[in-house]
C-alpha cells in the first residue's frame, strides 16, 4: 500500500467508522447522562433561579478570584489550549471545507500562518502542562492513566498537522495520513474518555448554577 | 555534409547525426545546458554532457505498447526540447514504435527482433501502457500477449522505462474493479532497472531528460521510493505552484467560475490534489512552456501517483471525506441513541430493583440491637 492508497483509506473507510462511533458514543453518553435524571427539589427556591444556570456557563469559564495567581500554569496553559486548539479545529480552511462538506455550512477561515501559530501556542501549551502535571505532587498524584491517554490523543491531531503543514520528518502524503489516523484515534475515543468534557462541560456548568441558584447562590 | 566538415564528428554518433542536420554547437550545448538544469544537475555538467552525447552511438529504443490510450505518444511527439524529430534523429535509434513506424506486421516485429538482437545487453525498452494478467487476448500484438512480449524483449534490454502511470502502476487500466487484471511493468520485470516516469501523460521534457542521463552518465538518474526520477518527482505540484500564496493567505475559489476563481486564487476547494501530487508540471510546464493545468484554471488530478484512479472524487477537496454521508452519520446517531436508551432503561430498572429490595429498619429493631 503506498502513500496515497493510505491516505484514500484514511478519508475513506477509517473516517466513515471513526465518525459513526464517535456520533453514536456521543449520543449514547448524552442519553445516559440525562437518563440518569434528578429527584425533583421539593423546597421552594431561595431566589428566582431564572438564568442562574447560563451566567454560570460563561462565570465559571473565567478563573474565580485569585487562582489565576495560585494556579498560574494551569490557568494561562489552558486558556492558551483551548484557545489555540478551537483556531485550529474551526478555522483552518481545509477544516471548513470537511466541515462543510458534511454539514452543508461554512465560514470564513483565518490565514494559514495565523492557524499555524495558535497550532504551537496549543502544542507549547500541553507541554507546560504535562510537565506540571508529572512535577507537581498533587496534580501528580490525582493523575490517572486516562489523563495521559487524553492527553496523548489530543496532542497527536495537532503535532502531525503541524509537521505535514512544514513537511518534516516524513512524506507529506504519508504525514496527512497519519493525521487523519490521528484525529480517528481521537474521535473515537472522545465519548468514552475524560475528553467527553467537550459535550458535557457546558451541561453541568448548567446544572450547577441552577441547583445553587435555587439554594441562593445565586451566580 | 562529409567527414571532412566535421573532423572531430565521429561517424554512427549522435554527434554526426546533429552535425547532419545543422544543429551549431553553440545550439547542442544549450540544450545541453537546459537539461542539467532540469535534471537538477550542476552547471558544469552541461559541457561534460554536450561531449558524451555526442560521441555517444545513437541509443537503441523499443518502444512498447500495452494497454494505453497512445496519449504518452501523443505527448512526447509534442516534445519541444528536443523536438520528436531530434529525439528520433539525434539522440536515439527508435526501432520499434507500433504507431510511429512504417513497417508492419512480420517485417515490424522482425525490426525488433533485429534491434534486440544487434544491441543484446545495451537496448533500452520503453512501455507505455498497463500488463493484462486475465485472459492474454485482452491485449495481443502480433498474436503474442503483452506479457510474453514484456518478458521477451526486457531480457537482453539495459533498463526500461514505464512511460505514462499506466506502466508505471497499473493506472486506469488497474483501477477498480480492474477488469483485465492490469498490473505495471515493475510487478513483472525485476532483475532490470526500472525507470517510472509516470503522468498521464507524462512530461515530455522528463522522458528527454532521463535518456540524456542514460546516455550521458550510461546509468539511470537517482530515483525515490516509488521509482521516479527525483529531480523531477522531487517536489509536490502545491509546493511549486504560483497560486501557492493565495492558499496560504486563505483565498480560495469556491466555483470555477465566481470572483476567486477569475482572480486565480487556490483550487484546493474544489478539490487540486496538488499537495499529494509528486510532479514537474508546475515548473516545466506543457505546451513549450506555456501552461499546466492549475494554470487554466482547474485543479490537478493527481494523475502521476499510483492509484490516482481511486483516490476520490477529482471535485472533493484533501480535507473531504472520500464517502461520508450525513445519512451514514444520523444511522450512527439513531443507533447510538437506542444503545442510550437502553442504557438508560438498564440503569433505572437497577434503581428500581434496589429501591424494591431496600429494606426499612425500625426504632424498635435498632434498639432491640442495642439490648
Amino acid at each position: 500500500m503506498n502513500h496515497l492508497d493510505l491516505l484514500t483509506f484514511a478519508r475513506g473507510s477509517a473516517l466513515n467508522w471513526a465518525m459513526m462511533l464517535f456520533v453514536a458514543g456521543v449520543l449514547l453518553r448524552l442519553f445516559e447522562i440525562f437518563g440518569l435524571g434528578r429527584k425533583a427539589d421539593l423546597a421552594r427556591p431561595r431566589t428566582n433561579t431564572l438564568g442562574s444556570g447560563w451566567r454560570t456557563m460563561f462565570t465559571r469559564s473565567l478563573p474565580a478570584e485569585g487562582m489565576l495567581k495560585r494556579q498560574p500554569v494551569t490557568y494561562i496553559s489552558g486558556y492558551v489550549f483551548h484557545f489555540g486548539l478551537f483556531f485550529a479545529i474551526f478555522f483552518f480552511a481545509p477544516h471548513i471545507a470537511f466541515f462543510r462538506s458534511m454539514t452543508g455550512l461554512h465560514w470564513p477561515s483565518l490565514p494559514s500562518p495565523l492557524v499555524d501559530a495558535s497550532v504551537v501556542a496549543a502544542i507549547v501549551a500541553l507541554s507546560v502542562l504535562l510537565a506540571h502535571r508529572l512535577n507537581n505532587a498533587v496534580k501528580r498524584l490525582l493523575s490517572t492513566i486516562g489523563d495521559y491517554v487524553a492527553w496523548l490523543v489530543t496532542l497527536l491531531p495537532l503535532l502531525t498537522g503541524y509537521l505535514a503543514y512544514h513537511h518534516l520528518f516524513l512524506e507529506y502524503t504519508l504525514m496527512l495520513a497519519l493525521h487523519l489516523f490521528s484525529v480517528e484515534l481521537l474521535l473515537v475515543l472522545l465519548p468514552f474518555t475524560k475528553l467527553f468534557h467537550t459535550f458535557s462541560l457546558f451541561i453541568s456548568r448548567w446544572y450547577n448554577g441552577d441547583f445553587f441558584g435555587r439554594k441562593g447562590v445565586a451566580s | 555534409m562529409t567527414q571532412a566538415d566535421h573532423p572531430d564528428v565521429l561517424p554512427g554518433t549522435v554527434g554526426e547525426g546533429l552535425a547532419q542536420r545543422g544543429v551549431t554547437r553553440r545550439e547542442f550545448l544549450q540544450f545541453c545546458t537546459a537539461l542539467t538544469a532540469l535534471l537538477a544537475l550542476p552547471p558544469s555538467m552541461a559541457s561534460v554532457m554536450a561531449e558524451a552525447i555526442s560521441k555517444a552511438r545513437r541509443q537503441s529504443v523499443i518502444w512498447l505498447s500495452f494497454q494505453e490510450c497512445t496519449g504518452c505518444t501523443e505527448s512526447i511527439t509534442r516534445s519541444h526540447s528536443p523536438t520528436l524529430e531530434n529525439l528520433i534523429f539525434d539522440l536515439i535509434s527508435l526501432d520499434y514504435h507500433h504507431t510511429l513506424q512504417a513497417a508492419s506486421g512480420e517485417a515490424a516485429e522482425h525490426a525488433r527482433m533485429q534491434a534486440m538482437k544487434d544491441n543484446d545487453g545495451k537496448y533500452l525498452v520503453i512501455v507505455d501502457g498497463s500488463i493484462p494478467m486475465g485472459n492474454p487476448g485482452f491485449s495481443c500484438i502480433a498474436g503474442i500477449s503483452n506479457h510474453d512480449m514484456l518478458v521477451e524483449t526486457a531480457k537482453g534490454a539495459a533498463a526500461i522505462v514505464s512511460v505514462g502511470t499506466c506502466a508505471a502502476y497499473g493506472g486506469i487500466p488497474h483501477a477498480d474493479p480492474n477488469p483485465t487484471g492490469a498490473v505495471p511493468v515493475s510487478a513483472i520485470v525485476k532483475d532490470k532497472p526500472i525507470i517510472n516516469v509516470p503522468g498521464c501523460p507524462p512530461i515530455p521534457v522528463v522522458m528527454t531528460g532521463v535518456l540524456a542521463h542514460f546516455l550521458t552518465f550510461g546509468s539511470i538518474p537517482e530515483l525515490d521510493s516509488l521509482g521516479r526520477p527525483k529531480s523531477f518527482y522531487g517536489d509536490t505540484i502545491h509546493d511549486r505552484c504560483y497560486r501557492r500564496p493565495f492558499y496560504d493567505q486563505g483565498k480560495f475559489a469556491e466555483t470555477f467560475d465566481d470572483e476567486g476563481a477569475r482572480q486565480g486564487w487556490c483550487l484546493f476547494k474544489l478539490g487540486c490534489k496538488g499537495p499529494v501530487t509528486y510532479n514537474a508540471c508546475a515548473t516545466t510546464k506543457w505546451n513549450d512552456g506555456t501552461s499546466f493545468p492549475i494554470e487554466s484554471g482547474h485543479g490537478c488530478i493527481g494523475c502521476s501517483e499510483p492509484n490516482f484512479w481511486d483516490a476520490g472524487s477529482f471535485y472533493k477537496a484533501l480535507s473531504m471525506p472520500v464517502s461520508a454521508t450525513p445519512a451514514m452519520l444520523g444511522a450512527a446517531a439513531a443507533v447510538g441513541a437506542a444503545a442510550g436508551v437502553g442504557i438508560t432503561w438498564y440503569n433505572r430498572s437497577t434503581k428500581a430493583a434496589a429501591k424494591a429490595a431496600h429494606a426499612k429498619v425500625t426504632v424498635q429493631e435498632l434498639k432491640r440491637e442495642e439490648k
